[in-house]
């Protein structure tokens, strides 16, 4: 798996869109900060950012990675090489490749600003540590999708649907909940709700570590009970990990019984 | 060399192998024919491992292609359409195959015999299509292994790699290599192949030498013999 994956990284590393991606961190980072001069806004509104730009980078190269390897995954069947190893391979090629992109583009202002000194680590670690499994997910569900349409146009409008669900609709159809069933006590609700949308997960974890939950009016006191702690922190990080590898399984269930 | 029993497969509602037997002894050049659609890439991408049955067995050497994956060591494939990731180089590409299957390789010489060494520091999705297909035929022909999967091999090469082509597929039947090959120029298989095999709506119509099927259709060409195989319907 390890040659797979060397190859489609090294396949990545030679397209320009990884380097404009990690330009694009690159820039932002420092912007943010030499701009700004205040580490914990800019962690904030780096949030912003990455809580809907790394899905929707990760689904578009995901699905674009597939459709446009399908000639090399092809020629790869036919050598004696497992199913699960190939797809595998292209898969974390990909995901570790974006990933890379993030956390340099990031990592390297923020080292040149002197994060290390400042408190702030703790929650740009975080922030990390959340894009990157966002990147991870939303490769894998990417090539789920692209892997049951065989029809590009088709795979490519049903990434960008389920990106859009998850970071725009869900969170509307989640608040028109609360608003029409106020009257109930919603703390367990609201809690679930949050945990089965990795993108709010991720915000949730970011926005409680940042101390802000003030802003969260009451359900926030009850959020911070819960996800402050270690063992909220711990589950919600069991609940992203979980994210990543059912669509993971997933995919290697649907590869060893597809046709080419 | 490869056992085939009773093997089905459908897409979607397109029943394209119906119960298809088919048994390939060690040794000699084996010709698919049949007409489009008849199902000769799905009987080779079955026996691949790259389409998967849904019902019979198949087996290579012995080894079912189902529950094994290992037995594709033995097996040179040339692909119908050469496509290959546009990015790489063709040196890359070769390097790429080589490091993958871990087997040593020949392809200093059928770079020079396909004229390849002009290319080698090309982009592949700058090559045209015949040169594209010796690219396929280098990848496909540089390891030693006992059984050669050509699917329709003669696409898009110009005379003088064809004859290569044929000079090559004549050496490595000199080494006792079993060559089963797909193709539609009658030509080039009355040439080359020892046995055919014909293949109409999912199932083996014919399989022998070209003499027995001269003999069994009672036509002196080759051409009227295989238009006289199929039922006159579907000459219509």
């Amino acid at each position: 798996m390890l040659k797979i994956l060397k190859y489609s990284f090294y396949d990545l590393m030679r397209s320009r869109w990884s380097y404009v991606y990690f330009a694009f961190y690159l820039i932002l980072g420092f912007v943010l900060l030499f701009l700004n001069n205040d580490v914990p806004k800019a962690v904030i509104t780096l949030m912003n950012i990455i809580i809907v730009l790394v899905p929707l980078i990760g689904t578009i190269f995901g699905v674009m990675y597939y459709y446009n390897s399908k000639e090399f995954t092809e020629l790869l069947l036919a050598q004696p090489i497992r199913r699960s190893t190939i797809f595998m391979g292209q898969y974390l090629g990909v995901g570790l490749s974006l990933t890379l992109s993030l956390v340099l583009g990031l990592g390297i202002p923020f080292l040149l600003y002197g994060l290390l000194r400042s408190n702030a680590i703790w929650d740009f670690s975080l922030l990390l540590i959340t894009g990157s499994f966002l990147t991870l997910i939303f490769v894998a569900l990417a090539f789920n999708i692209a892997a049951s349409n065989e029809n590009k146009i088709k795979g490519f409008g049903y990434a960008v649907l389920l990106w859009l669900f998850l970071a725009v609709i869900y969170d509307g159809i989640f608040l028109l909940t609360l608003i029409l069933f106020d009257s109930y006590p919603l703390d367990t609700f609201a809690l679930i709700g949050s945990m089965l949308n990795p993108i709010d997960l991720s915000r949730t974890l970011i926005l409680l570590k940042l101390d802000i939950s003030a802003l969260l009016g009451y359900t926030g006191a009850i959020f911070k009970q819960f996800f402050g702690t270690n063992l909220g922190l711990f589950i919600s990080m069991a609940v992203l990990v979980l994210w990543t590898l059912i669509p993971v399984m997933l995919l290697k269930y649907k590869t060893q019984r597809k046709d080419f | 060399m490869i056992q085939i029993t009773d093997v089905h497969k459908k897409f979607g509602r397109n029943e394209v192998l119906k119960g298809l037997d088919l048994s390939i002894g060690t040794g000699g050049i084996i010709a698919v024919l049949g007409p489009n659609g008849s199902g000769k890439t799905t009987l080779i991408k079955s026996i691949l491992g790259m389409v998967l049955m849904d019902r019979g067995k198949i087996s290579v050497m012995n080894k079912s292609v189902k529950t094994h994956w290992d037995y594709r060591k033995e097996i040179n494939y040339l692909p119908q359409i050469a496509n290959f990731p546009g990015n790489l180089k063709v040196k890359e590409l070769m390097e790429m195959i080589m490091d993958l299957r871990q087997k040593p390789a020949n392809s200093t010489e059928l770079i020079q015999r396909f004229g390849l060494v002009p290319h080698l520091d090309k982009k592949l999705s700058n090559l045209s299509g015949g040169t594209k297909q010796k690219v396929n035929l280098v990848l496909a022909f540089m390891f030693d292994s006992p059984l050669i999967i050509l699917d329709e091999p003669t696409t898009g090469l110009d005379p003088a790699a064809l004859i290569q082509l044929k000079k090559l597929l004549e050496g490595e039947r000199d080494k006792g290599k079993t060559i089963l090959i797909s193709s539609h120029i009658l030509r080039f298989v009355e040439e080359m192949a020892d046995e055919i095999v014909y293949l109409l709506e999912g199932k083996i119509y014919f399989q022998g030498p070209i003499k027995a099927l001269k003999e069994k259709t009672g036509q002196n060409d080759f051409e009227h013999a295989i238009a006289a195989i199929a039922p006159k319907e579907d000459h219509a």
